[in-house]
């Protein structure tokens, strides 16, 4: 996909400059697998990372067996624990490129014991690829993935029908698939999934369009993952959570935050959060300049017209307010081994704020469980529902005893 | 408009936000400077992170006097240039024993000169956070590593039982004694990494562009003779370069001609083995990088 070597004879010029280019105009698409081994997941990660040189020779030389075959399950468990019993057991990232696009994926264990390692890595993910054993057809399993996938905030979904070689009547299968998994897919807000028969064992239909499967007019995996157009939190208001205030000398004060939503330019007018002071954006300022205009995701720090009190943890918003509240409503996945207590104090780490909770309702909650819980505030918390802001709406709760990291929260 | 951002941009304003929330949430925190192209590129996002105010840590090198000589003068200069204050931590006890990778084996001369360094070294500062340039393209127990990375008291990682970490939301609570690993760059590739230090025009040691040097030469090894205990062998001129940097007598130079950044680019398009195989200790043992790095190697 990189440009293979054999088209670079040592002779011929190499176009650096023409080539740095393009790689500069590439953006980044992070993805989330689900699935288990058994489904071929590995393979299928394997494949895509051989044929589009996300791996080296001398890794795959690693996991090559005596006769030859490569064993994609191997290149993509690091673990020894993992190699020696033969399952992922936490999520690994892998990276890949092609002349369009840089992925990031987050390879994430299928098996319900680890349903918490696949919300960590559906977290950051725009696309998920549900992987689909053609030959036991949908499952529990299949639902539960698309079902973390969409509750961890994933709008794109690919349905990856894997093992198709081993099928005789294939379109009837497929189709199958199909019937029953789009109006699921269709309860849970996905919007216009794209189901893919697939045989990752073969290649066919991951980087080439298959062969054996005529039949389907549509795009390979690859192609159809360079092509997704994914909506940017762009068009959200801006929201900014301050990280440190900027004071290096008595001239300069300014306020460091990554931009989670919207966009801001010198002159536009902004609210400071708990404050509720308003002011306006006098400079953005970089290393590098500074800018005229800035947007979500970029690190900037900004500067203000107002000399105003805002230090970390509080949030710079423009547009639709905020909303604040003491007590939210929110879905939360389980993590920690010990069950939720609705009798013990929580830490609740919002955006760069940290705030003493208790879980209100009376649930029961434990280990790679989800479920609804209202959680009251010690201090109002500024948020924004995690179905319009992922960064604004979710959080973390902290066990204050142990410090583990107990569960993961979206806001409703 | 432009709302598109280009990934390279994408990657430095993630990792810029990690940096931040370091400097904010821990009280001594640390950059772990190994003065390859990785900790270059460390410094500069740093910069970045904290523009206008300067960087609000010091760097700390763990020297296992092993290295190149060319690392050492450009480790001295970057800091200097930076104003940054510069902690050299050497293992002078085993050094002082003789340890070296010929007498000990790799495996327990890494172990004593840098995972024991590193340890003594982060006590000895007692430093709560220390930042590094480790990415997780380069090894598959890398590839499951945190970008916060929890270490216990005696700086062991735990890889099955690793706090979870979701969005950009980091757990930063320890227990005295405790410390977290931090690897800004965890999502960065080799290739990101040169682009953007061609981008940005990233100072590196001059040993990664590519020159006549006169080497030892056994079978496809290529080793640059600066120290007296390598065993002595047949030496030839031979044009090559560092593609990672590390100790001397472990480190292995490649035959090349790259003699520039867009040159190195060209070569790693064309190239397909990793940047790690010429690091003799990562072959030692199935699984010898999570090894080390469960007993506090960085």
């Amino acid at each position: 996909m990189i440009a293979p070597p054999e088209q670079l004879s040592k002779d011929e010029q190499f176009d650096i400059e023409a080539f740095l280019a393009g790689e500069l105009s590439k953006d980044l698409l992070r993805l989330a697998t689900a699935g288990s081994v058994d489904d071929g997941k590995s393979t299928l990660i394997g494949r895509l990372l051989h044929d589009a040189r996300g791996a080296y020779e001398d890794q795959l030389k690693s996991v090559r067996r005596a006769d030859g075959v490569i064993d994609f399950a191997l290149l993509t468990d690091g673990l020894r624990a993992e190699r020696e019993q033969g399952i992922t057991i936490d999520v690994a990232y892998r990276y890949f490129a092609t002349p369009k696009r840089k992925f990031i994926l987050a390879d994430t264990p299928g098996h319900v014991q680890y349903t918490r390692n696949m919300a960590t890595g559906a977290s950051t993910a725009d696309l998920a690829i549900i992987l689909v054993d053609a030959t036991r057809g949908l499952t529990d399993q299949s639902r539960r993935h698309a079902s973390i996938a969409a509750l961890l905030g994933i709008r794109h979904f690919v349905i990856a029908v894997n093992k198709m070689d081993l099928i005789k009547v294939k379109q009837d299968v497929f189709h199958d698939v199909f019937e029953h998994f789009k109006p699921f897919l269709d309860s849970l807000g996905v919007v216009e999934p794209y189901f893919l028969p697939m045989s990752a064992l073969l290649g066919d239909n991951v980087v080439e369009r298959s062969a054996n499967m005529p039949w389907f007019a549509g795009a390979p995996l690859l192609e159809h993952l360079e092509s997704i157009e994914v909506e940017k939190p762009i068009s959200a208001a801006f929201r900014m959570p301050v990280q440190r205030a900027v004071r290096p000398d008595q001239t300069f004060r300014g306020y460091a935050g990554q931009i989670a939503s919207g966009v801001i330019r010198p002159g536009d007018e902004i609210l400071a959060l708990p404050s509720g002071r308003k002011s306006r954006v006098t400079r953005i300022v970089t290393y590098d300049g500074d800018l005229e205009i800035a947007h979500a995701p970029l690190s900037v720090t900004l500067t203000l017209e107002d000399e105003i009190d805002i230090g970390r943890g509080d949030m710079l918003a423009a547009g639709v307010e905020p909303q604040t509240a003491r007590s939210i409503e929110a879905t939360v996945v389980w993590f920690d081994g010990t069950p939720l207590d609705p009798s013990k104090e929580y830490l609740l780490k919002h955006t760069t704020q940290t705030i003493r909770a208790r879980v209100a309702n009376d649930t029961e909650l434990k280990m790679n469980d989800i479920g609804a819980v209202r959680i009251a505030l010690a201090q109002p918390l500024f948020f924004d529902p995690y179905k319009s802001n992922r960064t604004t709406g979710s959080f973390i709760l902290i066990d204050r005893e142990t410090n583990a990291t107990a569960a993961a929260g979206m806001i409703k | 408009m432009a709302w598109r951002i280009s990934h390279l941009r994408a990657l430095e304003a993630e990792s810029i936000h990690i940096f931040r929330e370091v400097a904010a949430e821990f009280q001594r925190p640390v950059m772990l400077y190994s003065v390859g192209k990785d900790s270059s590129v460390m410094l500069r996002l740093a910069q970045k992170a904290f523009y206008p105010a300067p960087i609000p840590f010091s760097l700390l090198h763990v020297d296992t006097t092993y290295k190149f000589r060319e690392m050492i003068e450009f480790r001295d200069q970057q800091a200097a240039s930076l104003s940054l204050k510069l902690i050299v931590h050497s293992n002078t006890k085993a050094l002082d024993a003789g340890a070296n990778p010929f007498r000990l084996g790799t495996e327990r001369c890494c172990g004593l000169l840098k995972t024991q360094a590193l340890l003594d070294a982060l006590r000895a500062g007692g430093f709560d956070a220390a930042f590094g340039g480790a990415r997780r393209d380069e090894e598959k127990s890398r590839a499951k590593e945190r970008i916060f990375s929890f270490r216990d008291s005696f700086g062991q990682w735990d890889p099955k039982n690793q706090r979870p970490e979701l969005w950009n939301l980091f757990s930063s609570r320890l227990n005295p004694g405790e410390s977290i690993r931090v690897f800004p760059l965890s999502n960065w590739t080799e290739m990101d990494v040169w682009q953007y230090i061609h981008l940005e025009d990233i100072p590196i040691v001059p040993l990664y562009y590519a020159k006549e040097r006169t080497m030892l030469v056994r079978g496809n090894s290529l080793t640059l003779p600066e120290l007296d205990f390598i065993p002595p062998g047949p030496q030839q001129t031979v044009r090559c370069r560092m593609r990672s940097l590390g100790c001397s007598p472990c480190t292995g130079a490649i035959r090349s001609d790259a003699d520039t950044v867009p040159k190195i680019i060209a070569e790693l398009v064309a190239v397909r083995n990793s940047e790690r195989e010429n690091r003799v200790i990562d072959h030692d043992r199935e699984g010898s990088m999570e090894m080390k790095k469960r007993e506090g190697y960085f």
